[in-house]
């Protein structure tokens, strides 16, 4: 650009350079903070490489004197339950999700769209709900599934999630944008309502399912709460839990405790390193424009 | 209310699509918190079937006790240390980021990698970086000349690495949010502004920036204050409320309470106690984004 | 010397030239006109001498003194966006405020709630806002001081835009399609009050549309943009009548203006059979335009044109006649050309209708203007041409 300057060009060049400066800085600040940010995941991984004395060696390096790899991942994998816990992350996820899909999602649309007594009612409801947190009712839930003979269960686990009031709220908001038009439009073509809402609405929600989905999943793999109360055995820890198993001397091994701390956290960090805006928008959701 | 065929059948499929929700809804939260507020008022505990109606005992004990004031007093002192650096840093950040035409998406990844990750895993690395003696956070102060801080071991400090871990965890999120909201100030005021005489940047962040960041940073204040006050799973796994109850937060309380104490009607009561400051907040958000921010 | 001179303006964005040496002097006071189809570049050459964009190369001077590298603050010029751009947080008041509260109030005054607190602030106060009462009564905004933007009309937000430019006292007055987003009715009575502006202020105006009517009523001289390229400036009536280019000619009025294509023969031009009376240099073929009320149907009772003229008559195949109330627009083709199609605009007498002949006939006998035919080369050049004394004849 500045090739083909007439005249003006000195001073052009002296406005230009001032503000390069600070540019500069600002992004070598910028990159310094975010390596703060990275540190502990390097941090975490180099240390799932090395031999248990290395990991606390003052003389810190990030790449393993001695390599230990295969071995602390191997013990993490196959020897220890990790594979167990996360399969159990993963069906207490899906498991909540595809709860709170199907009860959320028809609910929603008739909050949207449908008239019907009692609706102002149920959404508020809906709304006043949203502020309860788990731990409130956490103990009147406890204490029904421990007379039930159900804790430590996937049922358990699942339990108190598989209705999930912000779905609703959130999809409610998504439908009501939904053109009035083309569904007055398609009743007079002879759809039935179900035809409608299969056809029509849920194929048109699916950005927002997928964001809502991301966000579920998320917010209930990193759930250490309600496992630690409802999960008693190890078959049935979450990957979550699992790393409280740590405050005890579980494992004396730091460099394969790092391991299962990889292994633990690699799922989400690379499902997210695949679909970041996905990621984003489904984590913030809860958001900026309501 | 005239009900045609068409407004009939549209009722009963209504209720039959929320039908499945609402049943939930009434077992899960419903009943539950009806539930909560009846146990408030007795001396329930999980171990034996007698129970007593209590009235407000439990409450009149609760505020007399010194480790409910004490998990008020860690609590609050946490927030404090807690909130200005989620609100500013990422402020600061989303704002020096916009900028970056080139490096923002990198960046952007970056900061966000801490809130993907499982906090209880991280909380393991951050209780090995700052190990006092072997932590490469205490290595690094001493090649300084800066002593050692003993991190989780020191009453004083042990609020201020809680603090530091759930910042870490954080700033992304609230960033992003940022982020957002500055990307939807049309670019045309700054130009305005600019046209008006207010080019340099203090302007341009009070005239412009700010004040149309406000429903974001109300969100951003009012969630950031709410996780704040849920700190459960870092003290859980690090600290178990130590040394000597000087991390002991809230809901950490009221966890010891409930599921390892099983005084289930005082535990209760705090739960309670716990949802009118959460309600609280929610109210403020509601109240503060309808008046102020409405253009 | 010119209130504005802009100098050998370039700019592209990235590898796409936007604008291709632009070069135009704005005398004080004038209202010009930046006209063309979107994508011409007109927006962005205001930008320019705005100052929130910045040429590549070229140089721009108000007042004789360059202000290519000075910041939009810095070069007394004010301007009106296309969306008004408001500060939807602040009242009205506030809003024209802020360009004098920028300019009189030391940084440390300007912080938040500082205003009323410092020396240089309480003095400054009163005075920003009897200048901001004086421009709103003159505006008729002043009973809107208080009220946020959003509050507001779409006019009353545009005069708001204009409240908050003309404070500042500006040399130039630049205006980005202001009158785009409102409606028909509104747009008509915004314009003349924008003309009633320009008269009594006697600021320099430079205005972006891409509505040639609007240029064509307000402006001293219109400025013709096409793809970068500054196609003909000059008076309303002289691109009208004396179009340098076929573009040009085709840009300005509506509907707009037929082209038929004819042949120079011999020094003279035929169209279809017959032959104009007009000399004209060159061989070969030529683009003849004829203005839509310029053609007259004698043969009709009760329709006038605009421009009527003794002239040769051509048959026309009539395909449709629109009745617009006080004028019709008739659509057909000459008969030696039916794929061009022709437009003829006339206005109705009191004995229009009186005979059905227009309804009825498939074919017209329509006559031609010479004095007011334009004549372009196959490149869209404008060629000379001078009609003879006497009436051709077929």
């Amino acid at each position: 650009m500045a090739d083909t300057l007439t005249t003006p060009a000195a001073s052009w060049l002296e406005r230009l350079r001032p503000k390069s400066i600070g540019r500069l800085v600002t992004t070598v600040l910028l990159f310094a903070g975010a390596w703060i940010m990275v540190f502990p995941f390097i941090w975490m991984i180099s240390s799932s490489l090395k031999p248990t004395d290395e990991v606390y060696d003052r003389d810190f390096t990030i790449i393993p004197k001695t390599f230990k790899g295969w071995e602390n991942y191997y013990g993490v994998i196959f020897e220890q339950p990790y594979l167990t816990f996360l399969m159990n992350s993963f069906i207490v996820c899906l498991g909540i999700l595809a709860f709170q899909l199907i009860t959320a999602i028809p609910a929603a649309y008739a909050l949207a769209k449908l008239k019907f007594r009692g609706s102002t009612i149920l959404f508020g409801t809906v709304i006043a709900a949203i502020t309860i947190p788990i731990n409130v009712t956490s103990i009147p839930l406890y204490i029904g599934l421990v007379r039930a003979g159900l804790l430590d269960t996937y049922f358990a686990m699942m339990f108190p999630f598989i209705v999930s009031v912000f779905a609703i709220f959130l999809f409610r908001q998504f439908f009501r944008g939904f053109p009035d038009s083309i569904i007055q439009a398609a009743r007079v073509d002879g759809f039935s309502e179900i035809e409608i809402i299969l056809r029509l609405i849920l194929p048109s929600a699916v950005p927002a399912i997928a964001a809502f989905s991301i966000f579920s999943f998320v917010a209930h793999w990193n759930d250490l709460y309600w496992p630690l109360i409802v999960v008693q055995s190890q078959d049935k820890m979450t990957a979550t839990l699992s790393m409280m198993q740590y405050q005890s001397a579980f494992d004396t091994d730091f460099g394969r405790t790092y391991a299962s701390a990889t292994v633990v956290t690699a799922p989400l960090v690379i499902a997210f390193l695949f679909a970041r805006r996905l990621f984003i928008r489904g984590i913030t959701m809860t958001g900026v424009k309501g | 209310m005239a009900t045609s065929p068409l407004q009939r059948a549209q009722t009963r499929l209504a209720y039959m699509l929320v039908l499945p929700a609402s049943l939930l809804i009434l077992v899960i939260y419903i009943i539950p918190i009806i539930l909560v507020f009846a146990a408030s008022l007795t001396d329930y505990t999980l171990v034996s079937d007698h129970y007593e109606f209590v009235g407000l005992e439990n409450y009149r004990t609760m505020f007399a006790d010194e480790g409910f004031a004490n998990a008020l007093r860690n609590t609050f002192f946490y927030a404090v240390l807690f909130l200005p650096g989620a609100f500013v840093i990422s402020l600061v950040l989303a704002i020096a980021i916009q900028e970056q035409k080139q490096f923002r998406s990198v960046l952007e990844v970056l900061y966000f990698l801490p809130v993907t990750s499982t906090l209880s895993a991280m909380a393991l690395v951050w209780a090995a970086l700052m190990d006092s003696g072997q932590g490469v956070i205490n290595a690094t102060l001493e090649t300084f000349g800066i002593p050692g801080v003993n991190w989780f071991g020191n009453g004083n400090v042990v609020l201020y690495s809680l603090a530091i871990i759930s910042l870490w965890s954080v700033i992304g999120f609230n960033m992003v949010l940022f982020l957002a909201g500055l990307t939807a100030i049309p670019q045309n005021l700054y130009e305005a502004a600019a046209m008006d005489g207010a080019d340099h940047p203090v302007d341009k962040f009070f005239r412009v920036t700010w004040p149309m960041l406000g429903p974001t940073a109300m969100f951003v204040a009012v969630t950031s204050s709410i996780t704040a006050f849920k700190l459960f799973d870092t003290v859980a796994i690090l600290t178990q409320g130590g040394p000597d109850h000087a991390s002991e937060v809230f809901l950490y309380l009221a966890f010891l309470e409930a599921f390892e104490y099983f005084n289930m009607g005082y535990a209760s009561a705090l739960s309670l106690f716990f949802l009118g400051i959460i309600f609280v907040f929610a109210l403020v958000q509601a109240l503060f984004t309808d008046r102020n921010v409405q253009y | 010397m010119a209130q504005l001179e802009l100098k050998n303006i370039k700019k592209s964005f990235g590898e796409t030239p936007v604008l291709h040496d632009i070069s135009l002097d704005v005398a004080h006071g004038e209202f010009v006109s930046l006209v063309g189809q979107s994508g011409c570049g007109k927006s962005t050459l205001l930008r320019i001498i705005a100052g929130l964009e910045t040429p590549d190369s070229g140089d721009i001077l108000i007042d004789g003194a360059s202000v290519t590298n000075s910041a939009p603050k810095d070069r007394n010029i004010a301007m009106v966006f296309q969306d008004y751009a408001l500060y939807p947080h602040m009242s009205v008041g506030e809003n024209m405020a802020m360009p004098l509260m920028m300019a009189r109030l030391p940084l440390h005054a300007r912080l938040p709630g500082m205003r009323s607190i410092t020396p240089a602030g309480r003095r400054a106060q009163p005075e920003i806002r009897a200048e901001v009462a004086k421009v709103a009564a003159q505006l008729h905004i002043d009973h809107l001081l208080d009220r946020r933007p959003a509050q507001l009309s779409g006019g009353q937000r545009q005069r708001v835009a204009l409240g908050r430019a003309l404070v500042r006292n500006p040399q130039v007055f630049l205006m980005d399609e202001p009158l785009s987003n409102l409606d028909a009715k509104l747009r008509v009575q915004v314009r003349a009050e924008i003309t009633e502006l320009h008269a009594s202020s006697g600021l320099t105006f430079v205005y972006v549309t891409h509505d040639q009517v609007e240029a064509m009523t307000m402006s001293d001289r219109v400025a013709l943009m096409q793809s970068g390229h500054l196609l003909q400036v000059g008076a309303p009536n002289t691109l009208y009548s004396d179009p340098a280019i076929l573009d040009v000619a085709r840009f300005i009025g509506s509907p707009e203006i037929n082209i038929a294509a004819g042949e120079r023969v011999a020094g003279r031009v035929r169209l279809g059979d017959v032959t104009l009376p007009i000399t004209v240099d060159g061989q070969g073929p030529v683009q003849i335009g004829i203005r839509p009320e310029t053609i007259s149907l004698p043969g009709v009772a009760g329709l006038a044109t605009a421009h009527p003229g003794q002239g040769p008559s051509l048959p026309l195949n009539k395909r449709m006649v629109e009745d617009l109330g006080p004028e019709v627009l008739i659509h057909g083709h000459f008969a030696h050309a039916p794929d061009a199609p022709v437009r003829i605009r006339a206005q109705k007498s009191d004995s229009y209708g009186t005979d059905d002949a227009l309804m009825r006939a498939e074919s017209l006998t329509v006559t031609l203007n010479p004095q007011q035919l334009l004549f372009f080369d196959a490149h869209g050049q404008r060629l000379t041409a001078k009609a003879l004394e006497t009436v051709g004849a077929t």
